[in-house]
């Protein structure tokens, strides 16, 4: 056995990623970070420390073995390593791309307690990667039962609930509102950050587990929830219908052309693939300056997709401070590489006509921090007269989102004040063989943490129905 | 896919699909609609179920060719042919009662200008089934675009027609023919206008002063219709509302028109070059 390492034998440096340059990058739409290639995945797994108390595993909202994979990709058993990975984790590839990793794993990784973490989100990608391209997902001998489980919606929950249920030998059918599956990560997410034949082949695994897909089917609507157990034969079903209710800001001016929220941009920019209009049917509005309010993840890709799109300018206007801003780190890095403006602690007040019913600018106040508020983060206060105009020929909001009220309007499911669905600890609805998980339960929150929640109610729906393995 | 089993061409501009989708058709209510989408690169267009036959499996849509995509259809959607995709039927069902307050069957004012004609018929059909005293006043501009005129004489008490040039029915619009409805019912609980915005808003000043309760089908540009995008907002009563999930029913005399007609206007000049396009593409083939 080698040497232990220590934080001073370990490469010092975390190993750089190959990046398309960020003025090239910002005119199109392939995807910015190239990955890691095998040297480079070589080198970075070298940094870690294999400790004792797995810290990393603990900042994995579904307890990844860190430790064990990157011991073995040490190794050069990249198939070995996506086995680690796959027993926690349908999706590295995708969440390798897009978790928050310097608030899960890589954020209390012990290396980075002295220099950069591990980059552990890359190396999961990396070995997520390797295994779609030579096929290795995990299709174990599967003992048929004679259950069928219905899925609502086929986000990162749904899949992962799908996924589980058919390992456990139920036939599993998702039905997906949209004509194409994959929630968020097909309509939200830019191919930029997170390419379509990534979620293609993550749904090509789960058919070849035998998980049907029915898209174009608005359960509530076609059939609904109470119907899909009564009388389509279904013996549980899971709901994973996401929280993509957009909110607007309700300030005056707020419906001018040109105003927009940030899921109806990126809808058309990538499951209608507008950016190719007129080929694509579906139109785009272009702006020239164009103003995006908020600062989470949706706001940078909708910033982005922007600038893509040929906008001149794209400023992000925030009423907090960078610090609070609530994206993924390397988003908004990217976002400032890429020529975003940034305008930190500003708030708009009323977007402004310009004669046509168009927008002509934005009214803005600016904003201090004030007394901590209920999310523990300090309070924004606007400063009295601050207020100015912010010359501007589109607005689109990205200020988050709520449940959507289609199951709501259509069963008899308890909903909470917020009219997210009322489960317990196994998932379990209000209505005997239904559960639900991902962001319709909790609010608007990570890919990760809506596939764990549907691996949970996955088992849970097996201990419903009895099944043994 | 969803087969298209039967089509009629109504007018040079108008047709109607029947396309199979038995689940739907059982689920379809009055006052619904679906998204289609015709082909894999086509846009998703919100189109009111303008007919439904659980028994059959099928619904029909009836489509005005006015731009890219619905001139598009009116070439490609024949028999035989499936559409790509279809999703709904969308949208809060239109609540039909079978009596008012005190107990008497209510009368009912459908009330449909143009394209408007179709989508009003499922709710005539479905107050004519509840046992309501039902008065159609359909509005076309001339004789040779008069549609369904039998389909409605069978669920409709009376039926008013009229035509801008007088060329069959009376001569006159739809607000004409609903002021004769009125005059000649005062006891009418409610009135039903699907049509162009400036026609749906021209019913609501009619119906108004008489405080009768008045419900229109409101028609903003959708892209999902399930809630996600906001791209149909609507101004109803000063409150924002999603047409596709809140609707797209809504009380005529809350609504914001002025709100509607300039987000209907959003994508014009994008569309006006998809049609362009388009045409010098059909020109060459
Ligand atoms: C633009 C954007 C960027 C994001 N970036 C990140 C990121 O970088 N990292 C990260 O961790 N998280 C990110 N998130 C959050 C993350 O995507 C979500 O938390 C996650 O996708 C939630 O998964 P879900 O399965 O609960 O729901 P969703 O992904 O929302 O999927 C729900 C699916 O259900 C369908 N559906 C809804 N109603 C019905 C119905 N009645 N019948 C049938 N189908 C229905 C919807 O069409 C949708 O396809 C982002 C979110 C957005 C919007
Ligand atoms: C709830 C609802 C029900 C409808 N029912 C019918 C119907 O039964 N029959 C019918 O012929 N038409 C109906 N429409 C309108 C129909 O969707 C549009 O005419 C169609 O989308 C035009 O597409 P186009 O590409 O051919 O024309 P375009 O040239 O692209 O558009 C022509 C005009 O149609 C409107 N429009 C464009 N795209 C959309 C869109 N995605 N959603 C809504 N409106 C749009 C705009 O005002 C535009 O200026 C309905 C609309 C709604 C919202
Ligand atoms: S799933 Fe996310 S949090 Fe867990 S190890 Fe992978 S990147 Fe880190
Ligand atoms: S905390 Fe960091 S160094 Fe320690 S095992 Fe996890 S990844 Fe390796
Ligand atoms: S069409 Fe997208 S929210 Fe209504
Ligand atoms: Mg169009």
């Amino acid at each position: 056995m080698a040497a232990k390492r220590t934080i001073r034998s370990i490469p010092q440096e975390r190993t750089p990623v190959r990046e398309q340059p960020p003025l090239e990058r910002a005119r199109n739409f392939v995807e910015v970070n190239l990955g890691y290639d095998a040297s480079e995945a070589a080198r970075e797994a070298q940094r870690c420390l294999f400790c004792a108390d797995q810290p990393c595993v603990r900042g994995c909202p579904v307890s990844i073995d860190i430790p064990g994979f990157i011991r073995q990709i040490c190794h050069e058993d990249h198939q070995g390593a996506y086995d680690t990975i796959a027993r926690t984790n349908l999706l590295p590839a995708v969440c390798g791309r897009v978790c928050p990793q310097e608030n899960q794993c890589e954020g209390v990784c012990t290396v980075g307690e002295s220099l950069e973490p591990v980059a552990i989100g890359r190396l999961e990608r990396y070995v997520g990667d390797l295994a779609i391209a030579n096929d290795w997902a995990r299709r174990p001998y599967i003992s048929p039962t004679a259950y069928r489980v219905g899925i609502v919606g086929s986000g990162p929950a749904g899949m992962a609930c799908a996924a589980d249920l058919a390992k456990a030998g139920c036939q599993v059918t998702v039905f997906e509102a949209l004509h194409l599956p994959g929630g968020v990560l097909r309509y939200g997410i830019p191919d930029f950050r997170l390419p379509g034949e990534v979620i293609d082949a993550e749904v090509a695994n789960l058919e070849k587990l035998g998980v049907r897909f029915e898209c174009n089917t608005v359960v509530g609507r076609l059939f609904t929830i109470e119907q899909m157990l009564e009388d389509l034969g279904f013996d549980a079903v899971f709901i994973g219908t996401g929280a993509g209710y957009p909110t607007m800001l309700g300030i005056p001016g707020d419906s001018l052309g040109g105003v927009l929220s940030a899921n109806e941009l990126l809808t058309r920019a990538n499951l209608m693939q507008a950016r190719d209009f007129p080929v694509h049917d579906t139109p785009i509005p272009l702006g020239k300056q164009v103003a995006v309010v908020g600062a989470g993840n949706t706001a940078m890709d909708a910033m982005r997709v922007c600038l893509r799109l040929g906008a001149e300018q794209v400023h992000c206007i925030y009423r907090r401070s960078r610090t609070e801003a609530p994206a993924r780190a390397e988003e908004v890095h990217h976002a400032e590489q890429e020529g975003i403006e940034f305008h930190w602690l500003t708030n708009p007040v009323a977007v402004l006509d310009d004669g046509a019913g168009n927008v002509r600018a934005m009214r803005c106040v600016h904003m201090e921090l004030g007394e901590p508020d209920d999310s523990g983060r300090r309070r924004p206060v606007p400063i009295p007269g601050s207020e100015f105009e912010f010359p501007c020929d589109q607005v689109v909001f990205a200020i988050g989102t709520n449940a959507n009220p289609i199951i709501g309007q259509t069963s008899r499911l308890t909903l909470n004040r917020w009219g997210y669905l009322q489960t317990d600890d196994d998932l379990a609805t209000s209505i005997d063989g239904v559960f639900a998980g991902g962001d319709i339960v909790t609010g608007a929150a990570t890919v990760i943490e809506a596939m764990g929640a549907g691996r949970t109610a996955a088992a849970g729906i097996v201990r419903h129905l009895g099944i043994r393995d | 896919a969803f087969p298209i089993v039967e089509r009629e061409d109504i007018s040079a501009v108008t047709f109607s699909l029947t396309v199979r989708h038995p689940l739907m058709a059982k689920a379809a209510r009055p006052g619904q609609f679906v998204i289609v989408m015709s082909h894999a690169e086509g846009e998703r267009i919100p189109l009111t179920i303008a007919d439904f036959d659980a028994a059959a499996g099928t619904i029909t849509l009836v489509i005005q060719a006015v731009g890219k995509s619905t001139r598009e259809m009116q070439r490609l959607c024949q028999v035989g042919t499936s559409l790509h995709g279809i999703a709904g039927p969308l949208g809060i069902p239109t609540p039909i009662e079978a009596s008012t307050r005190s107990g008497a069957p209510p009368t009912i004012v459908c009330v449909g200008g143009g394209l408007g004609v179709a989508p009003v018929y499922p709710q005539a059909r479905a107050w004519h089934d509840a046992g309501a005293r039902v008065m159609g006043v359909l509005g076309f501009r001339n004789r040779n675009l008069v549609f369904w005129e039998n389909k409605f004489r069978d669920v409709c008490d009376e039926l008013i027609l009229c035509t801008d040039d007088g060329s069959a029915g009376t001569q006159g619009m739809v607000t004409d023919g609903l002021r004769l409805a009125l005059e000649a019912h005062p006891e009418t609980s409610e009135v039903i206008a699907i049509g162009p915005p400036v026609m749906m808003r021209a019913c609501a000043e009619v119906t108004r002063p008489h405080g009768i309760r008045t419900s229109v089908s409101l028609n903003p540009i959708m892209v999902d219709g399930t809630g996600m995008c906001g791209g149909c907002r609507v101004r109803v009563g000063g409150e924002v509302k999603f047409a596709c999930v809140d609707g797209p029913d809504f009380d005529a005399h809350l609504v914001d028109f002025d709100d509607l007609a300039s987000r209907l206007r959003r994508y014009g000049e994008e569309e006006a070059d998809a049609m362009a396009q388009w045409e010098t593409v059909c020109r060459r083939a």
